[in-house]
């Protein structure tokens, strides 16, 4: 192969897995006649650093698990075969999980440099706005995207087009966009992903949805613990500027828009859209009583429309392609795709674009390998904190709001945690219940209050010390919250604790009943224990207890001392021997 | 505290809507947290009461009342880390840095521990984040290398 130019994966998963010094070894090792750029994530996040090599005849061949002895042989144009992960020529073992993706969302994602406007052009980039500002009536966008049967990506999955038209028929000469760019449900990334590796197509929709509603000013409100896309963004929008597809006058028409990055400071509650727009206001994030809805009287009192990164990265495409290109896709009432960010206990985790109706057991066995080592499946947890987790007999159903509401979960933003027999489910439910007390702004007392009496059963449950009416008091209370609760965040804070209950009783009778935690995570449960004829004294274990607990000398048994042990389990994971015990 | 760079910053904001979150944010930037002093200042120039701005910081989570160390580890806490062994990392992290009781900062003021909620590179599950550096896929007994790279 000739190759004639590599691009280097660097968003944030590939730059923790040391991109960086791999683009500046090939910046040192390769010859003038390779071109070496940058680009940002394809989704093969468990494959990182990552490259993608372009032959002579212009096709593409990626390749991952790269280390720096690799950069040599990019140098020799001979790339390491056994690495090839995906390939347009070749049979490649990624091929096959990208063709059964369809990406829209992501259409750019790890194809282009996110800080190059050009590349995002020469790809369509701008030519829907374009097409909006010089050929459409701004009701004729509005019913566009309400034909795609788009809705929002955020979670609550509302009609896009329908929210447009809430906002536009407000009455107001001054409306406000805004973009929700504050990703802020544990285990979920697809956001960060799109605001780092494609700014311009979040920009373009919002310039559509800015015209469509009449709006001059937009925001984009985004995690201050994502820097790498706040830079991004930023870059992106002075780009747009300076060619004019923001600022004054687009395209020669009278619209105008002005776009700016406000960074939110840490408040998961300000996910909710009342509580975003007082946090722009300057104001602690607390949500508000709706109606009136921002569609009427939002940041500033005035008709404001809110959607998240992932809807926007959705409208340049549909302008472009046509609504019943878009509507094509998906089932019932869920149109088009979702962007999913895969983690947990599963081979392939990263990030997958798939048809709205695909299976669960699709995405998680097929496209994404299954799970780590082989081990069995227990959950998957959709939905983040306000989700639930749902368990094997139903991972046939369907990816689509409705189908996954009725099983106990929500769709959220697209979160999916995948989990193995080494997860106890009690400790998850505790883990989400503690997550949502702590965010919970206070306003309302049962989610105040409540949340935390039910963590505190919780906690009682996974140190056996709880007893059988205490299963019956967590649903009870559960009920309370969501009747009492203003906003999606209390309404959903005992979804984790609905959901586990139902579908794994079995796990919180164990704890409760026999005192013992089945997946040995609950550590007042369980104990561990040398056995000194077994233990070949390889240290191993003591190298790896954190709080060093373990004692012993080389070849010698060791031993635990009980009063140190935190029971984490590291050291039963770790012996080679099956020396140490736990019961 | 410095009331000059301080000021600098309010009067950037002067006129501005919403500014108090931006303000907190810069000033803590330049400060490296947000003292008693600082909130007074802040309140007496932008006739914002102090009671509302030490709301608004005790409120969101980037705040802090009280100085870091030199070098800020953050220990994502996120799902994917959670189920992948986060918490063993803690209590190593805890037991390498030998932290005051109730305090996580080091007697010696070189490094802050803190728990975060997710820092979004939940496919290297267990992450941690020192300083800007992001680590993945990290593994208890390799910390303390990790650690020495840091003064």
């Amino acid at each position: 192969m000739t190759i004639k130019e590599i691009k280097v994966g660097m968003a944030s998963c590939g730059l923790a897995a040391g991109a960086e010094s791999i683009y500046t070894a090939l910046q040192d090792a390769l010859p003038k006649e390779i071109k070496l750029s940058k680009t940002a994530c394809i989704g093969f996040c468990y494959a990182e650093p990552m490259v993608e090599v372009i032959d002579e005849e212009g096709k593409s061949h990626h390749y991952g698990y790269l280390q720096l002895r690799d950069v040599s042989a990019f140098a020799k144009n001979e790339p390491p075969e056994k690495k090839l992960l995906l390939s347009q020529v070749h049979d490649a073992p990624g091929n096959k999980k990208l063709a059964r993706q369809v990406k829209i969302a992501t259409r750019n994602s790890g194809l282009i440099d996110p800080d190059k406007i050009d590349e995002y052009v020469a790809r369509d980039g701008y030519e829907a706005l374009k097409k909006v500002c010089t050929q459409m009536e701004a009701q004729a966008v509005i019913d566009e995207i309400k034909k795609s049967g788009l809705r929002g990506r955020g979670g609550a999955g509302f009609s896009t087009g329908l929210k447009w038209q809430f906002a536009k028929d407000a009455p107001g000469d001054k409306k406000y966009i805004i973009c929700n760019a504050d990703e802020g449900d544990p285990g979920a990334f697809m956001d960060r992903n799109l605001l780092e590796s494609d700014p311009h197509s979040i920009l373009e929709g919002m310039a559509i949805c800015a015209f469509a509603i009449g709006a001059d000013e937009a925001y984009i409100y985004c995690r201050a613990e994502y820097p790498l896309a706040v830079r991004r963004l930023n870059k992106a929008i002075s780009d747009a500027m300076e060619k004019g597809y923001l600022g004054e006058n687009i395209f020669g028409s009278d619209f105008s828009l002005h776009i700016r990055v406000k960074l939110g400071a840490g408040a998961f509650v300000c996910g909710e859209e009342t509580a975003l727009i007082a946090s722009i206001e300057g104001l602690r994030g607390m949500p508000r009583l709706r109606p009136p809805f921002p569609a009427q009287s939002g940041l500033w009192g005035k008709p404001t429309n809110n959607n998240n990164v992932e809807t926007y990265a959705n409208i340049a495409w549909i302008i472009n392609h046509g609504a019943e290109a878009y509507a094509s896709y998906g089932i019932g009432k869920s149109r088009g795709t979702k962007v999913f960010a895969l983690a947990g206990k599963i081979k392939e985790s990263g990030l997958i674009e798939v048809p709205m109706g695909t299976t669960l057991r699709e995405i998680i066995f097929d496209i994404a390998g299954g799970i780590k080592d082989d081990r069995p499946f227990k959950a998957v947890q959709l939905g983040g904190p306000s989700g639930g987790c749902v368990p094997e007999e139903l991972l046939d159903t369907p990816v689509d709001y409705e189908s996954i509401t009725k099983i106990g979960a929500i769709m959220g933003s697209g979160g999916m945690v995948v989990m193995d027999d080494t997860t106890c489910m009690v400790n998850i439910a505790s883990f989400f219940l503690n997550f949502t007390q702590n965010e919970s702004c206070g306003k309302c007392t049962f989610c105040r209050i409540g949340s935390k009496r039910m963590l505190e059963i919780l906690l009682k449950i996974q140190a056996g010390k709880a007893v059988l009416d205490d299963i019956e008091k967590l649903e009870e209370l559960a009920e309370q919250i969501i009747a009492s609760s203003l906003c999606g965040l209390g309404k959903s804070a005992p979804n984790p604790v609905l959901s586990t209950l139902c579908y794994f009783k079995d796990e919180y009778l164990a704890h409760i009943e026999e005192k013992k935690c089945p997946a040995f995570v609950c550590r007042d449960l369980v104990d561990y224990k040398i056995d000194e004829e077994a233990c070949t004294g390889c240290t191993l274990c003591a190298l790896k207890c954190p709080v060093k607990a373990i004692e012993g000398s080389l070849k010698k048994p060791h031993r635990i001392d009980q009063d140190l042990c935190i029971s984490c389990g590291v050291c039963y994971e770790v012996c080679r021997f099956n020396a140490v015990n736990r019961k | 505290m410095n009331k000059e760079k301080i000021l600098k910053i309010i009067q950037k904001y002067e006129g501005k809507k919403g500014s108090a979150i931006p303000i907190l944010q810069e000033v803590q930037e330049s400060e490296g947290y947000i003292s008693k002093d600082a909130i007074r200042y802040i309140s007496d120039h932008r006739a914002i009461p102090s009671a509302e701005l030490y709301g608004i910081v005790t409120f969101y989570s980037m705040f802090r009342l009280k100085p870091e160390g030199r070098h800020t580890i953050r220990v994502c806490k996120g799902t994917a880390c959670h189920v992948s062994g986060a918490d063993n990392i803690s209590s190593m992290l805890q037991t390498l840095l030998d932290l005051p009781t109730g305090e996580n900062t080091t007697d010696d003021g070189r490094f802050t521990l803190l728990e975060v909620a997710c820092l979004g590179c939940c496919s290297l599950a267990p992450a941690i984040m020192i300083d800007d550096d992001t680590y993945g896929k990290v593994e208890s007994d390799k910390l303390e290398k990790i650690l020495a790279k840091y003064e």
